[in-house]
């Protein structure tokens, strides 16, 4: 039998649908659902990404489905950009779903057979949503993937303020949703064909081209997260089951992202100078602002989900450079840029779901989320704490790790920069990789503080003495997305060589980076820039071995335990160490103006003092509510015409028919 | 990759381990001379470093891996350092596989280490010195790419020898851009190395330690590695900012040995100077409440950020 890779591709959405059904089957069985269905959701998305991988190389496949709307059928296709998103749908997912089958208990909220299938659905919409090859399957995957992430959000239905955070995530959804409707509308140019296909041919004119742009903009960032859409971001993380905010924040996102390059890049023709600037300017924006917010989190989930709105910020933020340099035909710069986007998406796949399933193991070994009463958890979890340390110095930033080698190729895009001939382009460019920078900066602090207050120290909290670590399954998932940390920053040339198709696909041409010597990432050559993780990895290695042996050959090595010195203050207790609060308050004393900050003082006279503050993002107050204040006035005035007796609305009938009467005729 | 240069290489970064606590020591006696006392002997900090070495390492309860890891960690991200700034040759094989950000990330990499570990004993000085050092870092970090992108602007590359080559062979004169980021440079350098204004590594006052708070919990050889890294890192400052400014007298790649040799006393010498105005601007300035601290790194950054921005302007 020899099928084609779309034909794989599609092989697999069945597959995942099908062991969702069957998740139906046996609601309450939770050992079968858990151990069978979920590692059997695993080795599909593990299938799935070795065709991905394969995929990415070749030229592009489609093929049409008799399913959908008579005379409107499904089209399908599969090009190099679709297969790099599934591949990372495929490994990411493939952790996820093993890390799933060791997680879900039966509890309160939904039952775990209902889970499974809305797991499922969920990883089906996101591969259906990466093949579309029309607007009208795109939409119905897009919603698709909405909803049954707006279940697996509200598993534990019965909490209020969950129910509220899935709400909010619905409403954001589906406003994006309209912004991409309206998108599509544009992109088909009147031609009433709405294939992606269809959408290439058609040439925009006039403003046409620009508000397709923006609506996508708008759109893909309400999904990703761009400011100021972000509001949903950190309610429905914390809300949603840990493997499912994996899913959301290291996969989901990243479909955003793929819309945005599919629309901004392959269905429109040409790009504008300007379009690169604003996505430039907001995605820098939107990682500041995302990493000064993560700084001062208490709530571990909602620091990861602060920080992904960083990370998406820095890759929108790519994709605005490299529109800039595509509009100005500098196609080298454009591919190195777009290299260093898809780069950080994988790796934000990689990192980020590692950090939230590691989330979701404390999470269920301690039932606390709040940083302030962890601590201490590298004795009592050390797969899951060194495993996690991993993520943590990836996402920081740190060589040898991945995290670090899109930082590097995007910084380096950005020094290239002084040849582009507006100079207004060109003052602002260098601006942009110093905000950039900070943000990169901060970051390294934010994970820091996470890990630092999270796994180390000691225990804040009694009960955290009786934490037990990782089972198996969670053990595997958490190795094998670590291992793509280590694994993605050691071997970046093989890494880029993979990535050139989608490069030359989107922009014309490809990075260039040579492949031939792959101990040694240079772009353009080797006397601008070169890196080699692998060097610098044995060289660190390397003298701390030497080191080691050399002083306990020379030096005895003996080590004697005793009680922590601190400057000889007696009476030292685990409260005394840093709060969540506590690490974040520089931060939150430098970039105070961000914040919306509430404070509760005691009076001199209280008998029980209590200081309480709390930090609130200005985007509610500032946008929501007054559009939620619009919304229920506008209602209100509609509301005025609603009488509930019958003989008005025969009234307003009667009106109508005569208004018709007199102005149509 | 030749022998020699790999040989030059090997020479450099065991001149930088040699040379890295004599610079303390230097730059300690000049203070203790600027402000009448009678000075410590040059060679303090290498008794210091070898007693360290001979006694028994006490290690608090409660400390994981990484509390015991990170002393090696941090030496050997100091040494890899060593090996990419240009100090004595620009003739380095392994400056091709870290180029100026790889630098930045690495000292980043030794300051998350530091800061970790001292989170990790769970005291409330090791906390307060963590979350300090991550706050100094956050700011000075940037500042220090900037600084370096300047010299990546001027030269077209950021690997450090070839900075370093392009810089030396221009002809002598004073670039505005050069200016503002030797400024910043500087403001940096002070930062990072927890030296007066921002931090004061003479201290006994736990309360006013960045620096020293993090490592109050090590003993030993621990304590050892952390203190001959610390020198190593305000060498490999020291060097960087002599190879950005000062480039004069660094030998060219090529492997010529004369060239490398006479290299060290040009090195020695301007590091020399170097210690004493450091030692002088420290006993000049008066220490600053954490707090200021900002505004003086965001000085700084925000010079660096000029300097790139005089470069474009004026191409220089």
């Amino acid at each position: 039998m020899d099928l084609t890779p779309l034909e794989l591709v599609i092989a697999v959405i069945v597959a995942w649908l099908a062991i969702g059904t069957l998740g139906l089957a046996r609601p309450h069985a939770l050992r079968f659902v858990g151990r069978v269905l979920f590692c059997a959701g695993a080795v599909v998305g593990l299938v799935l990404a070795v065709v991905a991988l394969i995929a990415i190389g070749q030229p592009p496949q489609s093929t049409v489905l008799p399913l959908g709307l008579p005379d409107l059928p499904f089209h399908l296709r599969l090009d190099s950009l679709s297969a790099f998103f599934l591949l990372l749908l495929g490994a990411a997912g493939a952790a996820i779903s093993l890390f799933s089958a060791g997680y879900f208990r039966s509890g309160e909220g939904t039952a775990p057979g209902l889970l499974c299938f809305e797991y499922h659905v969920f990883l089906a919409a996101m591969a259906l949503v990466l093949v579309a090859d029309d607007a009208y399957l795109f939409m119905v995957a897009w919603e698709t993937m909405a909803l049954a992430s707006y279940f697996l959000v509200t598993t534990d239905h019965r909490l209020p303020e969950i129910r509220r955070a899935g709400f909010l995530y619905l409403l954001i959804a589906h406003v994006g949703a309209i912004a991409l409707l309206l998108c599509f509308g544009v992109l088909q140019g009147g031609s009433g064909d709405y294939t992606f296909d269809a959408m290439r041919s058609v040439v925009l004119t006039g403003a046409w081209p620009s508000v397709a742009f923006s609506l996508a903009l708008f759109g893909f960032g309400a999904k990703a997260g761009l400011l100021p859409l972000h509001v949903w971001l950190p309610e429905a993380h914390p809300a949603a089951p840990s493997p499912v905010s994996a899913l959301m924040s290291g996969v989901m996102l990243k479909t955003a992202i793929y819309g945005l390059l599919r629309v901004a890049f392959d269905l429109l023709g040409g790009q504008l100078w300007w379009w690169g600037v604003i996505a430039l300017a907001l995605g820098l924006v939107t990682a500041l602002f995302g990493v000064v917010f993560a700084a001062v989190q208490s709530d571990m989930k909602r620091l990861l989900a602060y920080s992904s709105i960083e990370n998406i910020g820095i890759i929108v933020a790519g994709i605005g450079l490299a529109i800039l340099f595509k509009a100005y035909a500098k196609p080298l710069l454009a591919a190195i840029t777009l290299t260093a986007v898809l780069y950080h998406a994988l790796n934000h796949a990689f990192f980020k779901s590692l950090l939230f399933l590691a989330t979701g193991s404390v999470l269920h070994a301690t039932k606390e989320r709040s940083l302030g009463r962890l601590g201490g958890l590298i004795h009592r979890m050390p797969w899951v704490a060194w495993l996690a340390l991993v993520g943590t110095l990836a996402i920081a930033g740190m060589p040898p790790l991945n995290g670090f080698v899109s930082e590097w190729l995007l910084l380096q895009a950005f020094l290239f920069t002084p040849t582009l001939p507006q100079s207004f382009v060109n003052m602002l460019v260098p601006l942009a990789a110093a905000a950039l920078v900070l943000a990169a900066a901060l970051g390294a602090y934010v994970m820091v503080k996470f890990y630092g207050v999270v796994f180390l120290g000691r225990p804040r909290e009694p009960n955290l003495a009786y934490a037990h670590d990782a089972g198996p399954f969670e053990r595997a998932a958490l190795v094998w997305l670590a291992a793509g940390c280590i694994l993605l920053g050691i071997f970046p040339v093989n890494v880029i060589a993979t990535l050139d198709p989608i490069v030359v696909l989107l922009i014309g041409s490809g990075a260039n980076i040579p492949a031939d010597n792959w101990l040694l990432l240079a772009p353009i050559n080797e006397d601008r820039s070169s890196y080699s993780p692998l060097i610098v990895l044995v060289v660190i290695v390397g003298v701390v071995l030497l080191t080691v042996q050399i002083v306990h050959r020379y030096y005895h090595g003996r080590v004697r335990r005793a009680p922590a010195w601190d400057c000889g203050y007696p009476l030292q207790t685990p409260r005394m160490q840093d709060t969540a609060e506590g690490f974040g308050q520089p931060i939150r004393q430098v970039f105070e103006p961000f914040f919306r900050i509430e404070r509760e003082l005691p009076s001199p006279f209280d008998s029980a003092p209590r200081y309480r503050m709390r930090v609130h993002d200005r985007a509610w107050r500032a946008l929501y509510e007054p559009i939620a204040k619009a919304a229920e006035f506008l209602a209100r005035i509609a509301g005025l015409i609603q009488q509930g007796r019958i003989g008005v609305y025969l009234t307003y009938s009667f009106c109508t028919l005569l208004a018709l009467l007199v102005f149509v005729r | 990759m030749t022998l020699a240069g790999v040989l030059s290489q090997l020479l450099q970064v065991a001149l930088a381990l040699a040379l890295a606590p004599l610079l303390v020591g230097w730059v300690n006696q000049c203070r203790a001379w600027l402000s009448n006392r009678s000075a410590p002997p040059l060679l303090l900090p290498y008794r210091t470093i070898r007693k360290l070495f001979t006694k028994d390492a006490i290690v608090a309860e409660g400390a994981s891996p990484i509390f015991r890891v990170t002393p090696y960690v941090v030496f050997g991200a100091m040494c890899c350092a060593a090996a990419i700034v240009p100090s004595l040759a620009t003739d380095l094989p392994f400056a091709q596989a870290a180029d100026a950000i790889a630098l930045v990330g690495l000292f980043a990499l030794a300051r998350v280490f530091i800061a970790l570990a001292a989170m990790d004993i769970g005291t409330a000085f090791g906390s307060l010195g963590a979350r300090r050092e991550m706050f100094v870092g956050f700011l000075a970090e940037p500042a220090l790419l900037m600084v370096l992108f300047t010299a990546s602007l001027i030269s077209g590359s950021t690997s450090l020898p070839t900075i370093v080559d392009t810089l030396a062979h221009r002809e002598f004169a004073i670039y505005p851009s050069l200016a503002f980021a030797g400024v910043a440079f500087t403001m940096v350098s002070l930062a990072e190395n927890a030296r007066i204004p921002v931090d004061n590594p003479t201290t006994h006052l736990e309360l006013t330690m960045i620096h020293e708070a993090m490592i109050l919990e090590y003993s030993a050889r621990h304590l050892a590695l952390i203190e001959w890294a610390s020198a190593l890192k305000l060498f490999n400052y020291s060097c960087i900012g002599l190879a950005l400014f000062f480039p004069f007298g660094i030998a060219p790649g090529g492997g010529d040995w004369l060239a490398t040799m006479g290299a060290a006393p040009a090195l020695i010498g301007k590091l020399a100077i170097g210690g004493f105005l450091l030692a002088l601007i420290e006993a000049l300035s008066a220490k600053m409440r954490i707090f200021r601290a900002p505004e003086f790194l965001g000085t700084a950054f925000l010079l660096a950020v000029l300097a790139m921005l005089v470069n474009l302007l004026l191409g220089s």
